[in-house]
């Protein structure tokens, strides 16, 4: 190795080899996993059961897009449709998107990026995930008493009153998922603040971290509201207390502008972790230092300081003043410009480097083009009046998922496979994975483009049965869909596969300049044996060999 | 219906043209940058790609050391500005461009025809101001500024015609309006866009622009109920309206659209002022107590509960009818309205 400025003072710190043991093989009972506090093992857990309640969410997907392969009603009932998209909306924003991210890598990741031992909180982490279990388990009870019919954003007084679903219980599981998100961005806070290693000053911090500590200020300051107003439905449904309700009084519009008031900001909890991974991805799989540090991480709080000020775009064909309508007009269009700037950064980090078309990076590429697609088609709804139109099509549909699966779940999946050989030591099959990547590209595009065109068409969502001209393009959305389900079956099957049978990674298989390639793969208990000390900024790929892998 | 393959909807309205260029200066704009960003990173990914054995070999002189850049962060200030401030440069076009169209959408009328619809679970009731009713189906002329007074008897329902390029929630507990003149012949799609429960993709229907002339023999050719105006006069004597209006209670001719002072509790040292406008009288109707008219006493009992919104409407309608003459300052601009 010739490097000319040691990045890091690690190795002459590193003893000889610990003790034989890393954080998968301390403790083998499973009281071992269900008591533990190792920030790495919660991660693990939640990995588990974010996996889950993907596959859950991603059965009901599928219930619907075969449903919607013909006009007519032939595979469910109406009520069986209206359910089948809620509950693909619940479990997938609420037990998926939000904490996926950062309550699996972010858990893993943060104490490690940071030279920390673990987290501020270890029994706080553990008790976030029985929260996220027990209010998985209340709302998957809630599905199977009755279900939900009300749609993910449970719009009022429809949920309050007129529904038949077992609303309050799915209320109640996410108001007690909420609080786990809570003290998830608390225990994020209370970490990158006070437990940095040495030498880790604000702007040496990776972007990941940047990313997850403006996630965490959504997550505290946001979901309370959320909660508060779920509750308010939950009280005004079980006990008739008018809050929404017109007729005891109560203002059917107030709830849209409670649960915006979350619910827009929490698009950004989930999508902000995701840039944060393919700043990490980027870097590392071009060999080249972020272009614009400051810039891609000050906009990181930018997004999430503009992201509460939009929600009434939510509503501007509800009547609302046309007043309000210009105003959050005007301010949803200033979010575009931080997500604009970072995709700008990314490509700009690319230029020059050495790019490799490694799994990871497949998927970050895929990322920043589907996310600009994502993003842009963010302005026509934005737009007041082009709203007016596109307001509840298919054309918000298609806009949401490629933030959100096109954005948001590639980059879980590159993060996923970038961090894969440190949390299990192992390496996947590398060919499988380019092949999974480019599949979920293509099935997600044929999935999801179509819907723009439905959308300005003036097809409206949550239609089960359907005017007969859109069927040509539901039907190529449907077999994108399948197409995308083998995308995703695969990485399951391989990366399953390489626990056992993938070759041993080593502590640093990318050659990557962050901490948490410093040690060992897995990682010891401790993360450290020694304490990492920082003597320059993030990224400094340019002294670094570059690993002959293509 | 027309059942062939298209990329867009039919254009049957007069704003809608206008959208649809503004719809297509945002694509234009949106594909210009993902085409952009995709050739960037394409290009990149393929020109920069890591070669083989590509670390550098110590035997080759040539190359010369690699730089450190430790302590220095890779930027350029003026392209980091450039890609802030273009981009903002190109939303606040977008922005005000929209902002002008969703303004003229939403200016009050000066004369339209004024219908009233009404969503349910899950059908469209309309009442024509001749006092024709359709369920499912809008029959409009060409050529005249239509204003929809919209409610709901039960759940937020959205009344949506892509074709004219426009929807309007119902919302219950209050009014909304939506205006529009059509401009073309035909038969065009009605959806429900607020999801409303069991059967939200059966609240369908259609609308029919005609000719104005065969509007009139469509009018004519319906059977007529009474119109609302008159049901609503029938309902003012047997709910016992008349017995206080007029007497010891505001009278409600030319009530509407004049302006009123009005407080909000008796002891309100502060009378504020509004115009008598249909949410006026909705709310004056279903709970008279909120705001008391100057100069008389809170006794009217609230009807909420007791009559549907069809005879809400009804009720306005005759009002409304009471108007003589015509408003002069029924030209009301979206400042006013969002008073």
């Amino acid at each position: 190795m010739t490097t000319l400025n040691p990045p890091l003072d690690y190795e002459a710190d590193l003893p000889e080899q610990a003790s034989g043991t890393n954080y998968l093989t301390n403790g083998k009972s499973i009281a071992s996993w269900l008591l533990t506090k190792d920030h790495k093992r919660i991660a693990l857990l939640y990995l588990v059961s974010i996996t889950f309640f993907f596959a859950l969410g991603g059965i009901f997907a599928t219930l619907v897009r075969l449903e919607l392969a013909t006009p007519q009603a032939d595979l469910l009932s109406h009520d069986g449709y209206n359910k089948a998209f809620t509950m693909h909306g619940v479990f997938m924003v609420f037990f998926f998107l939000i904490p996926s991210i950062p309550a699996t890598l972010g858990n893993f990741l943060v104490p490690m990026m940071l030279g920390a031992r673990d987290l501020a909180f270890p029994r706080i982490n553990l008790l976030s995930w029985y929260l996220f279990i027990i209010g998985g388990v209340i709302t998957i009870i809630a599905a199977l008493s009755g279900g939900m019919d009300t749609g993910w954003t449970f719009y009022t007084p429809f949920s309050s009153v007129y529904s038949n679903g077992a609303v309050v219980l799915a209320l109640v599981g996410i108001f007690i998922n909420g609080f786990s998100s809570i003290l998830t961005g608390l225990n994020f806070l209370v970490t990158i603040h006070t437990m940095r290693a040495p030498g880790l000053t604000w702007f040496r911090l990776p972007l990941f971290i940047w990313a997850h500590y403006a996630t965490s200020v959504i997550m505290l300051l946001g979901t309370p509201v959320v909660a508060i107003t779920l509750l308010l439905v939950a009280l005004e449904r079980a006990f008739g207390l008018g809050f929404f309700n017109p007729d005891l009084g109560g203002d059917p519009v107030l709830f849209q502008h409670l649960f915006w008031f979350y619910s827009h900001p929490a698009v950004y909890i989930m999508i902000l972790p995701g840039m944060g991974v393919i700043s990490e991805v980027v870097t590392c799989f071009s060999r080249k230092e972020i272009f614009g540090y400051a810039f891609v991480a000050v906009s990181s709080l930018a997004i999430a300081f503009f992201g509460f000020l939009v929600w009434g775009h939510h509503m501007f064909v509800t009547g609302q003043s046309v007043y309000s309508g210009l105003i959050f007009s005007f301010l949803s269009f200033f979010v575009a410009i931080p997500s604009a700037v970072k995709v700008f950064n990314w490509t700009a980090t690319m230029w020059k480097g050495s790019v490799s078309w490694q799994t990871p990076m497949l998927y970050a590429m895929g990322f920043i083009g589907l996310f600009t697609i994502g993003g842009l088609t963010g302005m026509p709804l934005a737009a007041s009046a082009t709203d007016l139109h596109v307001h509840d099509t298919y054309f918000v549909v298609s806009h949401f998922h490629y933030v959100m699966v096109g954005g948001m779940v590639l980059a879980y999946m590159s993060g996923l496979h970038f961090w894969w050989p440190k949390m299990t030591g192992r390496m996947y099959t590398e060919w499988l994975g380019k092949f999974a990547a480019f599949t979920v590209f293509i099935g997600f595009n044929l999935t999801f483009f179509p819907q723009f065109l439905l959308g300005y068409l003036g097809m409206p969502r949550r239609y089960h049965v359907y005017p007969p001209e859109f069927q040509t393009l539901n039907v190529m959305s449907t077999a994108g869909a399948s197409v995308l389900a083998v995308g995703f079956i695969l990485p399951l099957i391989y990366l399953l596969w390489s626990l056992k049978y993938g070759p041993k990674a080593g502590p640093n298989p990318y050659n990557s300049t962050s901490l948490e390639w410093q040690t060992d793969s897995p990682p010891p208990t401790e993360n450290f044996t020694y304490t990492p000390t920082v003597t320059e900024p993030p990224y400094c790929y340019a002294d670094r060999e570059v690993p002959n892998v293509a | 219906m027309d059942q062939s393959f298209r990329f867009m909807p039919e254009s049957a309205a007069s704003i809608a043209p206008q959208i649809d260029a503004l719809w297509f200066f945002i694509i234009g704009v949106a594909t210009f940058f993902t085409l952009l960003i995709f050739a960037a990173v394409i290009f990149c990914a393929v020109y920069f790609r890591r070669r083989e054995s590509p670390v550098p070999s110590p035997t080759a002189p040539e190359d010369p050391p690699p730089q450190p850049t430790a302590g220095k962060h890779h930027a350029n200030m003026a392209l980091e500005v450039a890609w802030t401030v273009v981009p903002l440069l190109i939303v606040m076009v977008i922005f005000f461009w929209s902002a002008k169209l969703y303004i003229d959408v939403h200016r009050q009328p000066t004369d339209p025809l004024q219908i009233y619809v009404i969503g349910k679970q899950w059908m469209w009731k309309i009442q024509h101001p001749d006092g024709q009713r359709e369920i499912n189906e809008l029959h409009v002329p060409t050529g005249r500024q239509i204003q929809l007074t919209i409610a709901s008897q039960d759940v937020i329902h959205s009344f949506y015609i892509p074709a004219f390029r426009l929807k309007q929630d119902a919302v219950p507990g209050r009014y909304t309006t939506i205006s529009f003149t059509p401009t073309k012949p035909g038969t065009y799609h009605l959806f429900c866009a607020e999801y409303c429960g069991t059967e939200h993709s059966l609240m369908i229907g259609k609308v029919v622009v005609m000719d104005p002339e065969e509007y009139q023999k469509w009018l004519v050719g319906v059977p007529v109920d009474e119109s609302p105006a008159v049901t609503g006069q029938k309902l003012f004597q047997t709910l016992g309206c008349q017995a206080c209006h007029a007497v010891q209670a505001p009278s409600m001719a030319g009530l509407y659209m004049s302006e009123r002072e009005y407080l909000l509790s008796v002891d309100d040292p502060e009378p504020k002022r509004t115009i008598a406008d249909e949410a006026y009288l909705r709310e004056s109707i279903l709970n008279s107590t909120n705001k008391i008219s100057k100069g008389y006493s809170p006794i009217m009992p609230s009807f909420r509960g007791q009559i549907s919104e069809e005879q809400l409407a009804q009720l306005i309608a005759y009002i409304k009818s009471l108007q003589t003459p015509p408003p002069q300052n029924a030209v009301r601009n979206v400042l006013e309205q969002s008073k």
